[in-house]
């Protein structure tokens, strides 16, 4: 269905000038970065105020999300897995359904305009699980601009296919071997490149964290995931939904989807990766079990010890295997705004099991941490209760790791 | 007056630049960073001690590395401090900078950080990741207790913001001579002089040039034009040169320290 949809352009919960989203007397947020970025960040600021403000901007912008990304994407009532638990409705906003299977190109999209409108001709990114990767070197391609990921080795062995979908995008993948070689280093290292090149290089953010003006800007460009289902949901189910559950990693799908219904009485659940338990070390459940820290140019919640030094993290998801989380998520939650829940990886592999046989939908193992919580919320509701729970990407990509594990778990259950 | 002024007071009698040194504490493990940085010390006007962090964002492969050696050595803030005033004691004149990222004094509390670090010796604080804009978080806290602080400006840095941190920054303005990290190689000279010259124009601080400077004919040609010379990544690697042997790394940076200081001299 790809029928007009009228979004809101209006910035609602803007942050303060320097990017501050205050909560309880603390400032989330702002632009903790070296000097030699500071000046890049605020011409990114200025552009983006001024293109947001600009009709042929936002013109060409929806209708590269219509004609190319394939929006609106649908919303879904999940009535066989809804029937099943006997609870509450489930409705899936189809994020995977967007071009690139998930909702990472609303991103790349807006932030490819912009750095276009910039005069840039180069475009590097971070990726964790190779969605941002992919929807980055996508519109790369589709502008004709020289494009580098950043991607943790460990990674790049994890997301095997959208290592060689980037690659045959034209992109040039760069291997990260520092730290603990996932997403944070991956970040680390696009940072660092971007510094040396900040000339002529636009760093297309992956999520909506980062300094300042990345959170707002990111938030904005995916604000048409929730304004979308919030209309949809409406239309359909003649009301709004009671809960809406969304993935965590850096927070991109969910401040997405939560931001424009958080003035509504609905309420808010941020999904973060349990991995092996939050009473393990092996999460990577920044706002369930982390405490304030700066960390890749904002303040916000982060995994740390006593002395500030960034922990390592566990999940099955790659793109959930991050320490921190966006700042303004951070804040949403420390003003009791938004309600945190986890997955476990075996309930996640669970959830992404029950989809796929239930509905025929294979979830990202990202979005099955949502799918894994939004089952359990909606089990412990009424029927006439709706859980609107964002299926942010298709699972493809983790067949190898689902298949590996379920043979796995499998030899385990032999002994 | 500051000792850090004293120090660059010192050095402008003599006519000569301050040789401004870098380690990381506890690289490569704390035995061997107390020799070190006390070898270090004697050679330089102003010591830069690295705060090792998990994540160090602005540094290239040799500071990163120097990081991760100290952490997995089991270098804590507590060693920092300790170490510190190790050498502040064997050295009464030296200027010592605790220099890292902004996650570090914030996690363990601004205030207990300004306390320890006043009581380690240290002159001044340089959080690479707090520039002038969010300096509300600790500004007022280091002031309080005496402890300058440093900020840095780079070639992106414009009229505007060349203002904001002359306005913001105490103990000397560091610029970093290249748009990208710690150890790449040395922009233009003459672009550098230039950008040294303009800075003066907005304050009476002393500047100090690094990042990139590796050998004594390029730390001389700064020292022609600025304050200070700041040398990092040259000295730091030292250590991965001589692993395993602190009495090859000691005399190796001892070697290195004194060519730097007698190209200050000369």
């Amino acid at each position: 269905m790809s029928t007009d949809f009228t979004y809101d352009l209006t910035i609602h919960h803007a942050p303060d000038e320097g990017g501050h989203f205050l909560a309880n007397g603390t400032l989330f947020g702002g632009s903790f970065a070296a000097e030699t970025l500071m000046q890049p960040l605020k011409e990114i600021e200025t552009a983006f105020f001024e293109a947001w403000q600009d009709e042929a901007f936002q013109q060409e912008r929806l209708s590269l999300l219509k004609h190319y990304a394939g929006r609106a994407t649908p919303l879904y009532h999940a009535k066989r897995l809804s029937d099943e638990l006997g609870g509450a409705q489930i409705y899936l906003k189809r994020e995977d359904l967007n071009h690139t299977g998930a909702h990472k190109l609303n991103n790349t999209i807006g932030q490819a305009l912009l750095a276009r409108r910039m005069g840039k001709k180069k475009v590097i990114a971070e990726t964790g699980a190779g969605q941002h990767g992919v929807a980055t070197a996508t519109v790369a391609a589709l502008f004709g601009m020289q494009c580098d990921i950043y991607m943790g080795r460990e990674d790049m062995r994890r997301q095997a296919p959208n290592v060689f979908r980037m690659k045959l995008l034209g992109a040039n993948v760069i291997p990260v071997d520092s730290g603990t070689a996932t997403l944070k280093d991956a970040v680390n290292e696009a940072l660092r490149v971007w510094v040396a090149n900040c000339e002529d290089t636009f760093y297309i953010f992956g999520t909506a964290a980062g300094p300042h003006p990345f959170p707002l800007m990111v938030r904005q460009f995916h604000t048409v995931i929730g304004q979308e289902a919030r209309a949809q949901c409406l239309a359909q189910a003649g009301k709004l939904p009671d809960v809406a559950v969304a993935c965590v990693g850096g927070g991109s799908n969910a401040i997405g989807l939560l931001h424009p219904l958080q003035d509504d009485d609905i309420r808010l659940v941020a999904v973060e990766a349990a991995g092996c338990g939050l009473e393990t070390k092996q999460h990577a459940a920044a706002l369930c079990k982390g405490k304030a820290g700066i960390i890749h140019g904002s303040l916000s919640y982060l995994l740390e010890n006593d002395e500030g030094q960034v922990q390592p993290t566990h999940s099955i998801s790659a793109g959930l295997d991050y320490p921190g989380v966006g700042p303004e998520l951070a804040a949403m939650m420390e003003s009791g705004r938004l309600d945190v829940d986890s997955a476990t990886d075996d309930e996640a592999l669970a959830a992404f099991q029950t989809l796929t046989q239930v509905e025929g939908i294979i979830p990202a193992l990202e979005s099955s941490h949502a799918i894994a919580a939004g089952m359990r919320i909606a089990a412990s509701m009424n029927p006439d209760q709706i859980v609107l729970v964002n299926l942010s990407g298709r699972g493809d990509k983790d067949l190898g790791t689902v298949m590996d594990k379920l043979a796995e778990d499998a030899k385990e259950g032999d002994q | 007056m500051s000792r850090l002024s004293d120090v660059f007071a010192r050095c402008k009698s003599n006519q000569r630049a301050a040789l401004v040194s870098y380690l990381t504490a506890g690289d490569p493990d704390l035995t061997s960073s107390e020799l070190l940085l006390n070898t270090l010390a004697d050679q330089s006007d102003i010591l830069e001690i690295g705060m090792p962090f998990s994540d160090p964002m602005a540094d290239g492969p040799v500071i990163q590395a120097a990081s991760e050696r100290a952490l997995a050595s089991g270098t804590h803030i507590q060693d920092v401090f300790r170490l510190t005033a190790q050498v502040r004691q064997q050295h009464p004149d030296l200027g010592i900078v605790l220099m890292g990222y902004a996650n570090i004094p914030f996690v363990i509390g601004f205030e207990n950080f300004a306390k320890q670090a006043v009581e380690a010796g240290a002159d001044a604080v340089l959080l690479v990741d707090i520039p002038p804009e969010e300096g509300h978080i600790c500004d007022g806290i280091f002031q309080k207790h005496g402890l300058d602080r440093i900020l840095l400006l780079s070639p992106t840095s414009t009229e505007e913001r060349i203002q904001l941190v002359c306005k913001h920054a105490s103990g000397f303005i560091y610029y970093v001579s290249l748009n990208g990290i710690t150890g790449a190689n040395m922009g233009d000279m003459e672009a550098i002089q230039q950008q040294v010259n303009h800075i003066r124009v907005h304050t009476d601080l002393p500047v100090c040039v690094g990042f990139g400077v590796k050998t004594a004919k390029q730390a001389q040609e700064v020292g022609h034009f600025a304050d200070g010379v700041v040398v990092g990544s040259h000295f730091v690697n030292t250590i991965p040169q001589n692993i395993s042997n602190a009495e090859a790394i000691n005399d190796a940076l001892k070697d290195a320290a004194s060519s730097m200081k007698e190209a200050l001299e000369a």
